[in-house]
């Protein structure tokens, strides 16, 4: 295919202001019609990741509001700028809507639609109409916790514990529970849809043994997303169905037990968190093979860990109910497996630091995205060890040690995985380039920002400072100030990207199919790809990663 | 400790000052296993930067033993430090016979505190240092937890049942009290002190604190007030078990099982009184869930407990 | 003659993905009422008596009748997509209807036995009155009506999907043996909906 480039238009020239195009981006998905409806109603694969990617961002945004809303009124010990109440359903919007309205769906509906049929070398998932309907039923969903904003908010925490959000808490509970409901929908329907392309769409040559570690890992999420996510259905189900129709069976009076709830959430809600990391370590992946032009080192167990960490993550829901008053043989036995379950994302880092050996290592913007997440998931995760120790957990439980520990895996790693992500394969999904200084810059002020926002936190908790306060002993000031100035930070540093990305869409050099070098598919292809991904059927006949690794010495130096 | 900023929670016991250790210790371990993963990826990003020329030749792809090496040694070492936790953890679930017994009441948005000569307090606990406390609570509404970062613990506490915690406090001193389980509105301000005196300095607290009859003794009233003697006295009519020497006594149910009459059993046998039918009795004991609260109930408690074999009680 | 969306390249490749989407979808159905079943199993280890004693309360012999008809029904539906599997519309058709039938009788019998657990004044829908003999048999009787509601909710679904499928059917709109998955698929969720039936009948019909 030949790439008749035009001159991309000049800045200075204000009369300019066609949108240039390449051959390529002619004949791409992104002009493969161009009414509103063909957008809303694709059943392309790579318009709905743009579509989910639209979606969430706008969600990210609203959940961002409610953490500056939080991190504000922490400055002071004092509740100086909301009510009591008010700070409680801020932090619970902030936290039912980056769990289930941005980190479940970010990576795997965005990269993971765009990229699974392309990795495996498929025209599109397996159910194309399956998937259009996800991302209809999760902006339902979405349109019924805006309502729920509206209307007042809910102030159970994301958690919904009950008695209290079963029998004491004001605000729109069964809203709430009804839009977390349908989102679930989303998910187990994705999940399916993903499960099933995996197992049957695979391109001739793409044996398993084959695939891009991303696609072992989307395939990993998938499960989770489609064995767990029902189970909180049915538990907010019955939330509300005590709420509304007084048939309670977590009701002590009746017999019922608050413990019982507990372990229903947490048995969806700590897989949940998987489904949160498991694509991100996937990302990376494929981000430090790019980088390091090298193959994976250890293939095998990499992939292996990513379907053990979905198996193990079954078993350790009750590290998170140490102190609720179930029994000590129970921790015991929940806290050896949270270690275990550990280990296979320690293979993982290890891994890669030893891919990086002997390799060509750029310091483009994915690479650097993906050592932040390297850094700030190791630490996340070793605090994670530290919380499955049961006599230093009776301690930090509930504080902000595990705030801290969550949001140095779901930002540090999960959030700059993706941004890891958007900046490896922007190029690929739009056909152009962006500007790699400023990629460099907001790769650096994300992991400076992060660690002055979330670092400090850990120390308030080990001091004691529970979690959920909107007033706090005087002592433990600084250290709020220290981290809601880190949070300013991170918040202007997750904003630039959409200048300077979203200007490449416009004024970026055109990207050839392969700008980074890298192997995989996905390269193989026009950028932005056509409607149906590859012109002919790739037959594979080589490993992933296959690059050029050294024997003798070569000419490159 | 400065003012300005404290980075270290004080220890206000022995116990504190053995968490900090453990946490000390596994914060070493876990910087031995990913310092080298961050020096590494600096010196390898630097060393192997594309384009520099430097001995790339035979780069490998796996190692098995290499691999199986960093997934077993880190593990064990782990496993190491999970059975110094477990065994910090399972001391906490053994109180030692004889302990101090107080019982704790949560309700939104405060705690009460009942000490067993019928002291009681809000917000405010004093204990005496160097003899182990326990603490029986109960919860009025929702779940809450009993956090004192001093002592490195805290207990849930659960609508329905009853929980403990048990410490021996070392340093005299006045130690932050706080909730630990969002419980509602006004959770965060949900919280007061634990004040640790010697135990002559306790003692003098006692006599000077007021107190309305022992637990028991206010237990007593209301176990005549609510009619419960009317069933469970030496003249009642109805067939009903009698009390005396009950407490930690076995009992055999209607059902086969047997189980031991602790506070637990008390409190259901009140609340929900046909969970647990004595064997050869009359499934007839109504509920007294909507007639007493928990502070009530554990009171009733404390009287039952004072109930010897072979006297009805004062 | 068979047509093939996009993106599978073969009948064959196409069939075999929607039967795999299918069993996925039912073993997310599964895990949906093992929350309940979890939920039941507390109960039954926590108030052991309580439990016995309520679950004697209930329809036992409607109880039966009703996994009677769910197993009949469950049998017309496997004789329906035999039939369609081997092209003959009609008589699946008729069969799916049938089993459609029996589906109603069921709904109809739930009914029944709503109103007259309504009668005795253990049916704890919202505004009724209740006389529960412990409050266990209250969360009991709160379980039972929310697992069979839902399970209602699936067999009504169910009965909707049959009966689109038993008109296209006998109309002779549905291509068969062409699109023959799309009526085995139907009956695989039909039969699902039977087994969460064969599971929750003895949980609470026959706790003894």
């Amino acid at each position: 295919m030949t790439d008749t480039a035009q001159e991309r238009p000049d800045p200075e020239n204000l009369a300019d202001t066609g949108l240039s195009e390449t051959g390529v981006e002619r004949v791409s998905y992104l002009r493969a019609g161009h009414t509103l409806k063909s957008w809303l109603l694709t059943t392309d694969h790579k318009r709905i990741a743009i579509l989910y990617m639209i979606a969430i961002t706008f969600f990210f945004f609203v959940g961002g509001v409610a953490a500056a809303l939080v991190r504000l009124d922490l400055l002071t010990p004092a509740g100086d700028l909301m009510s009591n109440e008010g700070y409680n359903r801020a932090f619970t919007l902030h936290g039912v809507v980056m769990v289930w309205f941005f980190l479940i769906p970010s990576i795997p509906n965005t990269f993971g639609n765009f990229l699974l049929p392309l990795m495996i070398g498929a025209r599109d998932l397996a159910f194309p109409r399956l998937n259009l309907l996800s991302w209809y039923i999760f902006m339902v969903a979405g349109v019924f916790t805006l309502l729920v904003l509206i209307l007042g908010g809910v102030d159970t925490g994301w958690t919904f514990y009950t008695p209290m959000s079963s029998m004491f808490a004001h605000g729109q509970v069964v809203l709430a529970a009804t839009a977390v409901f349908v989102a679930g929908f989303s998910s187990i329907l994705t999940g399916l849809n993903f499960i099933v392309t995996v197992h049957r769409l695979r391109c001739p040559g793409m044996t398993w043994g084959r695939l891009p570690l991303f696609v072992w890992s989307i395939y990993a999420t998938s499960l989770i997303l489609v064995l767990a996510t029902p189970v909180l259905s049915v538990t907010l189900a019955l939330i509300a169905a005590e709420r509304l129709f007084g048939l309670g069976v977590f009701d002590p009076a009746l017999g019922g037990d608050p413990l019982l709830y507990q372990h229903l959430f947490w048995f969806y809600s700590h897989p949940a968190v998987y489904i949160m990391v498991l694509p991100a370590l996937g990302v990376v992946s494929e981000l430090v093979a790019a980088a390091a032009r090298k193959p994976i080192f250890g293939y095998s167990f990499v992939a292996g860990s990513s379907m053990a960490i979905a198996v193990l993550g079954f078993f350790v829901w009750g590290h998170h109910m140490f102190v609720s008053g179930q029994s000590m043989y129970a921790s015991a036995v929940f806290s050896f497996l949270s270690i275990a379950v550990a280990i296979p994302s320690g293979i993982k880092v290890y891994n890669w630091t030893a891919t990086l050996y002997k390799g060509h290592i750029s310091l483009d913007p994915p690479f650097l995205f993906a050592m932040a997440f390297i850094g700030l998931f190791v630490v996340g995760g070793l605090t994670g060890l530290i919380l499955a120790m049961l006599a230093v957990d009776v301690h930090v439980h509930d504080t902000y040690f595990v705030v801290a520990h969550f949001h140095y895996i779901m930002v540090g790693g999960a959030v700059s995985a993706y941004f890891g992500a958007l900046h490896f394969w922007w190029p690929k999904m739009f056909g152009r380039n962006y500007s790699l200084v400023w990629g460099r810059i907001s790769a650096l002020f994300i992991f400076l920002g992060f660690n002055l926002t979330f670092f400090p936190q850990f120390l308030l908790g080990y001091l004691g400072m529970p979690r959920r306060y909107h007033v706090y002993p005087p002592e433990f000031q600084v250290l709020h100030v220290l981290s809601s100035a880190g949070a300013t930070i991170l918040g202007l540093a997750y904003a630039m990207p959409f200048v300077y990305l979203l200007h490449a869409l416009r004024y970026g050099s055109p990207a050839g199919p392969n700008p980074w070098g890298a192997t995989g598919l996905e390269w193989q292809t026009g950028s932005p790809p056509p409607k149906h991904n590859f012109e002919t059927p790739p037959v594979v006949t080589r490993p992933a990663y296959d690059y050029h690794i050294e024997m003798e010495r070569d000419d490159d130096g | 400790m400065s003012d300005f900023v404290t980075l270290w929670p004080g220890q206000a016991s022995a116990y504190s000052g053995e968490v900090d250790l453990l946490i000390g210790a596994f914060t070493v371990l876990i910087l031995l296993l990913s310092a080298p993963v961050f020096i590494l990826i600096v010196v390898f990003a630097t060393k192997y930067r594309r384009g520099k020329p430097a001995n790339r030749r035979h780069a490998p792809n796996r190692n098995v033993w290499l691999e199986v090496s960093w997934t077993l040694v880190p593990f064990l070492l782990l496993i190491g430090f999970y059975i110094w936790s477990t065994d910090l953890f399972v001391r906490l679930y053994h109180p030692p016979a004889g302990a101090l017994e107080i019982d704790v009441v949560a309700k939104q948005w405060m705690w009460k505190f009942k000490h067993p000569e019928g002291q009681g307090e809000i917000d405010e606990l004093h204990v005496p240092s160097g003899e182990p406390v326990r603490l029986v609570m109960a919860s009025q509404d929702v779940v809450h937890s009993l956090f004192v970062p001093a002592l490195r613990l805290k207990q849930d506490v659960v609508p329905g049942r009853y929980t403990s915690m048990w410490f021996t406090a070392g340093k005299p001193g006045t130690y932050r009290l706080a909730c630990a389980e969002f419980c509602g509105t006004d959770h965060s301000v949900m919280g007061g002190s634990i004040v640790v005196m010697a135990p002559a300095d306790y003692a003098r607290w006692l006599e000077e604190a007021g107190t309305e009859g022992t637990l028991a003794a206010e237990g007593a009233a209301l176990f005549r007030s609510r009619g419960c003697s009317g069933c469970h006295g030496p003249s009642a009519t109805v067939h009903a078990p009698d009390l005396a020497g009950l407490y930690m006594r076995p009992v055999p149910l209607s059902d086969g099982t047997t189980v031991i009459a602790d506070a637990q059993y008390l409190r259901d046998s009140i609340l929900l009184p046909q969970a647990q039918i004595a064997a050869g009795y009359p499934a007839i004991m109504p509920t007294f869930a909507n007639v007493l609260d928990e502070e009530e109930v554990l009171k009733l408690v404390a009287y039952i407990k004072s109930l010897k074999g072979g006297e009805e009680g004062q | 003659m068979a047509e093939v969306h996009e993106p599978f390249a073969t009948p064959g490749q196409q069939r075999e993905a929607a039967m795999m989407g299918m069993y996925i979808f039912l073993a997310s159905e599964m895990m949906l009422f093992s929350g309940l079943f979890l939920v039941a199993l507390y109960l039954r280890l926590t108030h052991p008596q309580e439990v016995v004693a309520a679950s004697r309360q209930m329809h036992v012999f409607l109880g039966a009748a009703n996994t009677a008809l769910l197993l009949s029904s469950s049998f017309l539906v496997a004789l329906a997509v035999e039939a369609a599997e081997g092209g003959r519309a009609r008589p699946a058709a008729r069969r799916l209807s049938a089993a459609v039938l029996l589906g109603f009788f069921f709904l109809a019998l739930k009914a029944v036995e709503y109103r007259m657990e309504y009668g005795e004044k253990i049916l704890p829908l919202p505004g009724a009155s209740t006389d529960f003999f412990a409050p266990a048999q209250h969360a009991f009787m709160n379980l039972y009506l929310i697992a069979t509601a839902l399970h209602a909710v699936h067999l009504t679904i169910g009965i909707g999907l049959l009966a689109v499928l038993a008109v296209r059917m006998q109309r002779g709109t549905l291509d068969l043996p062409a699109r023959r998955v799309v009526v085995t698929n139907a009956g695989l969720y039909w039969h699902l909906v039977d087994v969460i039936w064969i599971f929750l009948y003895p949980v609470f019909y026959l706790a003894r």
